[in-house]
């Protein structure tokens, strides 16, 4: 059993005492321990099940490698899953659940897909789930559904908060390990700005674990010398808690810092997104070691041997009271020494070497402890902790040679070094065949702008191994960094360093070499996706060669541990399957974060209020004072109606109509843009965005335009108004301002550069009112001011002058067939212009209409909306309008794709309005059902609804849509399908439902 | 994240700071041109692993439209240039023969 020992525990507070809970049982711990300490000080070795097989799975690694000890952490609005209990720092009051398992994590229904794993091979998802094919809906899908993720989604909106935050440095080290301290120290001494980057809370990696000594002190000594060194120099900054999650192009780098993880009551943001701009980057990233894969591999008590020296020599915590000891290295004696150290029994050591290893072999043995070299474990036995091994030859199948009973084991499958920082931009590798592991090709870093590299790894990173090849490695690339960002190193020798000389590991993929299928069926390599080195060596039988493949195919290294420990001991399976080199398979692509970062600190404050700037009108206040229900239009707010107390949404969009129809309305028209376009050159240029002439209109008139994409496509509309011989004022749709104006600059800037005109967007410096209905004139010249006769200002004119004592320009326009005057003031006046209207025009019975009444009258007149009858495949030809095309340009944007033989094709659908049998209202995006069905079985379709609405002044339902033939096609009756099976009866007739002769608005 | 250097007001600017534009120096086809051309100007552009030319806009900057030359595996960046022009500078073309010996402007793809 796992329990906390009497001695070590360099990182925890004896003296004090915290409580914790975990599935609800109270639990104690010490400041100081992870949860994955604090759990194995309580005896849980079991923590959570697996993914696929929901096998009872335990903490098998002590940093940010641990793919099994995942747990739902915190309540409510703090609820978080799938957090790693190996790198989450103990805290008072802290409660954790463990995953994926039902009813509960000792019993599991879901184990019974253990028994089931003959018939879950890899890929079994691609087989199984194709057949029958009624099975989908309601079998397998619903399976699929209850299976799916493995901790619980949240409920409850996050109480926490965010922030991003930039940084800018000259040297960036990653990995506050000895490499990583020194590399800073080295690079410091030439007066760079260096940041340092270390993941966990605490400095100076696995030296103070792994012993050694540097610099004439033992390491957890020298480290501290170091550290304070580094604290005393201006130019450095360190920061612990803050993982370098991924570097990116041109030295950009995320760094992720956990700030108040470990103090839940601490005010400020939970985590903070550090968004860095490197000149050069050192990643001091250390290694990690590898599981070694044998039958029985995952049953909790397995750990790796590193993991179990960190919790005994960190926490104080032994991960059984008689362990076994598997290793293919001498790193693994380290663990048998301090466990037999620490008065725990160390059972025996399995060296797969036949040979054994050098100096700290024979230290363990002085220990007393037995070592049996050429030796490996057939199989682990025990159901929910290890109870016994079988050991056998590693040169064998697994024969039973003799059994050892223990309750933990240490396993050693080398190191691997930590490479994803150097490969996320880039950076390729080179396998190093006689340590057995991918390191980081110097020939081949990531590169930046100036086509040099970026990147340098440093120390285990770097694919070194002892503590004086690490700290000279460190001090040189610490060095190089520097002089790269363009500073002048200092000379500086390496401290030297001493630890234990190692003899070279022996690779060992598989144990025993020549495992039996029984057994390799039970060699996880991946456990948290459950993946075998059988499903390893399935898909490569079925064909599976390239390790992208496989690894989508078996889920290798799919999940939220990103192989971490599943790698590299996989692709050499996979090569020993398909009997190549390992080089010649290759490793998968790394891709940043390194792990998981939260959601929060990718948002960082951009939530609420502040998720997206939110454009306002002038009068904006004045309609959220009237209660206006709003709609999003582009970033800006519009009043979709307003409603009066007591009154339904639809009830007063019907009410504005008939009144704005009957009496006046006021329209805030603000939002449209409106673009200046100025110059000697300026009618040509406009000749060329709108699909009619607009170099003919005359100062003082107005005309409406088509705007095309070069592809032929409507995309805008708008009202033209000449202001003089150089001078357009462009209208534009609410949501198409910005995009038009951009468009304008793009043609002026890159193709039409030497022609003489300027744009610009004045969009927001305008308040603009639509005066609009019968008593519209009536009610402006009670303001008085300007003449508003139809003699002095016509239908389709402008002009300049005062209302009320309000500087206006007038254009007599109307998107609602009704006389009407849109009235442009500086921004500033549009609040007091608008209230004067609105108390002017108490007398006419005068009231503000909002975008439902304005989309409807203009139905009701047959005018297109963009964004309604148009979606990027019409074309101005299919709406009718080709009045608006001129014949004589030579061209205009999007002349010569709508010559493109689709394009001028007789059966394109065209617009045409709708008129239901019944006078009810059509669905919106309704399709118009056809003879026949298509190869999928679907009715045959010959048109759509584009816009259908209730007509207030018609009492009926009134709608346009796009219909095969239609304007030829008057009268006709077609189906169009609602959801649910029901269907309309709709007859083609004139889009112009209202007015058509359009006296109304020429009066 | 790329950092490129704005050539009209100097700005070395972060990608977040410009828009892109797709390919550079493509020619404008209108009525008139054969299908092949019109086509070819439309949807046909390039995707080369190594040198190429793109179109940047200054976005929230100056507002200016930009070429930049750069090679899309290493991300280095050979340099920008105004966009008033129909092929790359002498001085850009210098550069990426430096690091591409024998390469020809027109023959990347």
């Amino acid at each position: 059993m796992s329990h906390r020992l009497p001695d070590l525990g360099r990182l925890i507070d004896r003296s004090k005492r915290i409580g914790f809970r975990f599935n609800g049982a109270p639990l104690a711990g010490h400041p100081g321990d992870t949860l994955a300490s604090a759990l194995l000080a309580n005896d849980r070795m079991m923590v959570g099940r697996s993914f696929k097989y929901h096998r009872p799975r335990g903490v098998v690694a002590s940093g940010a490698e641990e793919p099994n000890a995942l747990v739902n952490m915190g309540e409510g609005p703090g609820f978080e899953p799938n957090q790693r209990a190996t790198t989450t720092e103990l805290f008072d009051g802290l409660t954790a659940r463990s995953q994926n398992h039902w009813p509960s994590l000792e019993f599991d229904v879901g184990a019974v897909n253990t028994y089931l794993s003959r018939f879950l091979p890899a890929g079994f998802y691609y087989k199984m789930f194709m057949y029958p094919r009624a099975f989908w809906k309601h079998v397998y899908e619903p399976f699929i559904r209850q299976s799916a993720g493995l901790g619980q989604a949240p409920k409850d909106r996050d109480r926490d908060t965010y922030e991003h935050f930039y940084a800018f440095t000259d040297v960036l080290v990653i990995g506050g390990g000895v490499a990583g301290l020194q590399a800073a120290h080295s690079a410091a001494q030439s007066g760079a700005r260096v940041l340092v980057l270390e993941q966990t809370a605490h400095w100076g990696g696995r030296a103070p674990v792994d012993g050694g000594s540097f610099g004439g002190a033992p390491a957890e000594e020298a480290v501290e010398q170091l550290l304070e060194e580094l604290r005393q120099m201006d130019n450095v900054t360190l920061r612990s808690r803050t993982m370098g999650a991924g570097v990116y192009d041109h030295g950009y780098v995320l760094g992720y810092e956990r700030l108040t993880d470990h103090l839940p009551l601490a005010k400020g943001p939970r985590h903070r997104l550090w968004r860095i701009r490197a000149a050069q980057i050192v990643t001091a990233t250390g290694a990690i070691e590898r599981p070694l894969s044998f039958a029985g591999n995952d049953v909790p008590g397995v750990m790796l041997a590193s993991a179990m020296r960190d919790y005994a020599v960190n926490y104080g915590v032994a991960a059984g009271k008689r362990i076994v000891v598997a290793t293919n290295n001498d790193d693994a004696y380290r663990t048998a020494i301090c466990l037999k150290e620490a008065g725990v029994e160390v059972a025996r050591i399995l060296d797969a070497r036949s040979r054994g290893g050098g100096a700290l072999m024979e230290e363990a043995r002085a220990l007393g402890i037995r070592i049996d070299c050429g030796r490996a474990i057939g199989k682990v036995s025990g159901g929910k902790r290890v109870a016994k091994v079988m050991i056998c030859a590693q040169d064998g199948a697994g024969g039973a040679l003799e059994e050892v009973a223990c309750d933990a084991v240490a396993m050693s499958g080398g190191w691997s070094p930590v490479v994803h920082l150097w490969s996320h931009c880039g950076g390729k590798l080179l396998w190093d065949d006689q340590q057995a592991l991918f390191r980081p090709d110097p020939d081949r870093p990531p590169t930046g702008a100036d086509g040099a590299g970026f990147v340098r790894a440093a120390g285990a990173a770097n694919g070194h191994a002892g503590l004086d090849a690490i700290l000279s490695d460190a001090t040189a690339a610490g060095r190089a960094a520097a002089k790269a960002a363009g500073f002048k190193p200092k000379r500086t020798a390496a401290p030297r360093g001493e630890s234990t000389e190692e003899q070279p590991l022996e690779p060992v993929w598989l144990m025993p070499r020549e495992a039996e299928p029984h057994l390799r069926a039970k060699s996880w390599l991946d456990f948290q996706n459950d993946v075998k080195v059988s499903d390893v060596q399935l898909a490569a039988r079925e064909g599976f060669e390239s390790v992208e493949h496989t690894k989508r195919y078996t889920t290798l290294g799919m999940a939220t541990d990103q192989g971490k420990l599943s790698n590299i001991n996989g692709l050499a399976i996979l090569s020993d399957a398909l009997g190549q080199p390992i080089p010649a398979t290759g490793t998968t692509t790394f891709r940043p974060p390194y792990t998981p970062i939260s959601m929060g600190a990718i948002a960082g404050e951009a939530r609420g209020d502040v998720f997206q700037p939110l454009r306002k009108t002038p009068m904006h206040e004045w309609h959220e004072q009237q209660g206006a229900d709003w709609e999003p239009v582009g970033h800006w707010r519009r009043p979709y109606a307003f409603p009066r107390a007591g009154e339904r949404v639809h009830d007063a969009v019907e009410r504005e109509v008939k009144n704005t129809r009957q009496a006046v309305g006021l329209l805030d028209a603000s939002t449209l843009g409106k673009i200046l376009v100025k110059g000697p050159h300026a009618g040509r240029f406009l000749d060329m965005l709108y699909t009619n002439m607009m170099s003919t209109l005359k100062p003082g008139r107005c005309r409406y335009g088509l705007m095309c994409s070069e592809n032929g496509f409507l995309i805008d509309d708008g009202v033209v108004a000449r202001i003089d011989e150089d001078t357009f004022l462009c209208h534009t749709t609410t949501g198409g301002a910005d995009r038009i104006h951009a468009m304008m600059e793009e043609w002026l800037q890159t193709e039409w550069w030497d022609w003489k005109v300027y744009v610009a967007n004045l969009t927001e410096q305008f308040a603009q009112v639509a005066v609009v209905g019968p008593k519209a004139r009536e009610l402006l010249n009670s303001l008085g001011g300007m003449d508003l006769s139809a003699e002095a200002l016509p239908f389709m004119a402008w002009a300049d002058g005062q209302i009320g004592g309000f500087d206006c320009r007038v254009y007599r326009i109307s998107f609602s067939g009704e006389l009407s005057f849109e009235i442009a003031v500086r921004a500033g006046q549009g609040l007091a212009f608008w209230e004067a209207l609105m108390q002017a025009g108490e007398t006419f019975g005068v009231m503000p209409y909002g975008t439902e009444a304005l989309h409807i009258m203009r139905a009701e007149k047959g005018f297109i909306m963009i964004g309604d009858e148009t979606d990027g495949t019409v074309i101005p030809q299919d709406l009718g309008l080709d009045w608006a095309i001129s014949k004589k340009k030579d061209d205009y944007l999007g002349k010569r794709a709508q010559e493109r033989p689709h394009m001028t094709d007789p059966n394109r659908w065209k617009l045409v309005g709708l008129e239901t049998l019944d006078g009810s209202v059509l669905p919106d995006g309704a399709y118009a059902v056809a003879p026949g069905r298509n190869a999928n079985g679907q009715r045959n379709t010959q048109g759509r609804v584009t816009s259908t609405y209730h007509s207030p002044t018609l009492g009926k339902g009134i709608a346009m849509g796009l219909v095969l033939n239609g304007p030829d096609r008057m009268g006709e009756v077609l189906e169009f399908l609602g959801t649910d099976d029901k269907t309309f009866k709709a007859r083609i007739v004139d889009p112009v439902f209202y007015d058509k002769e359009g006296e109304k608005q020429n009066v | 994240m790329l950092i490129l250097t704005c050539p009209y007001c100097g700005v070395r600017a972060d990608e977040t700071e410009l828009s892109p534009g797709g390919e550079a120096h493509l020619t404008r086809h209108g009525p008139g041109s054969s299908d092949d051309d019109f086509h070819g100007y439309l949807f046909t552009r390039e995707n080369p692993r190594g040198v190429h030319f793109e179109r940047w806009r200054h976005a929230y900057g100056c507002g200016k439209w930009f070429h930049a030359a750069r090679d899309t595996m290493t991300l280095e960046v050979f340099g920008t240039y105004p966009a008033q022009t129909t092929e790359p500078p002498r001085d850009i073309c210098d550069a990426i023969t430096a690091r591409h010996p024998g390469w020809n402007w027109r023959d990347f793809s």
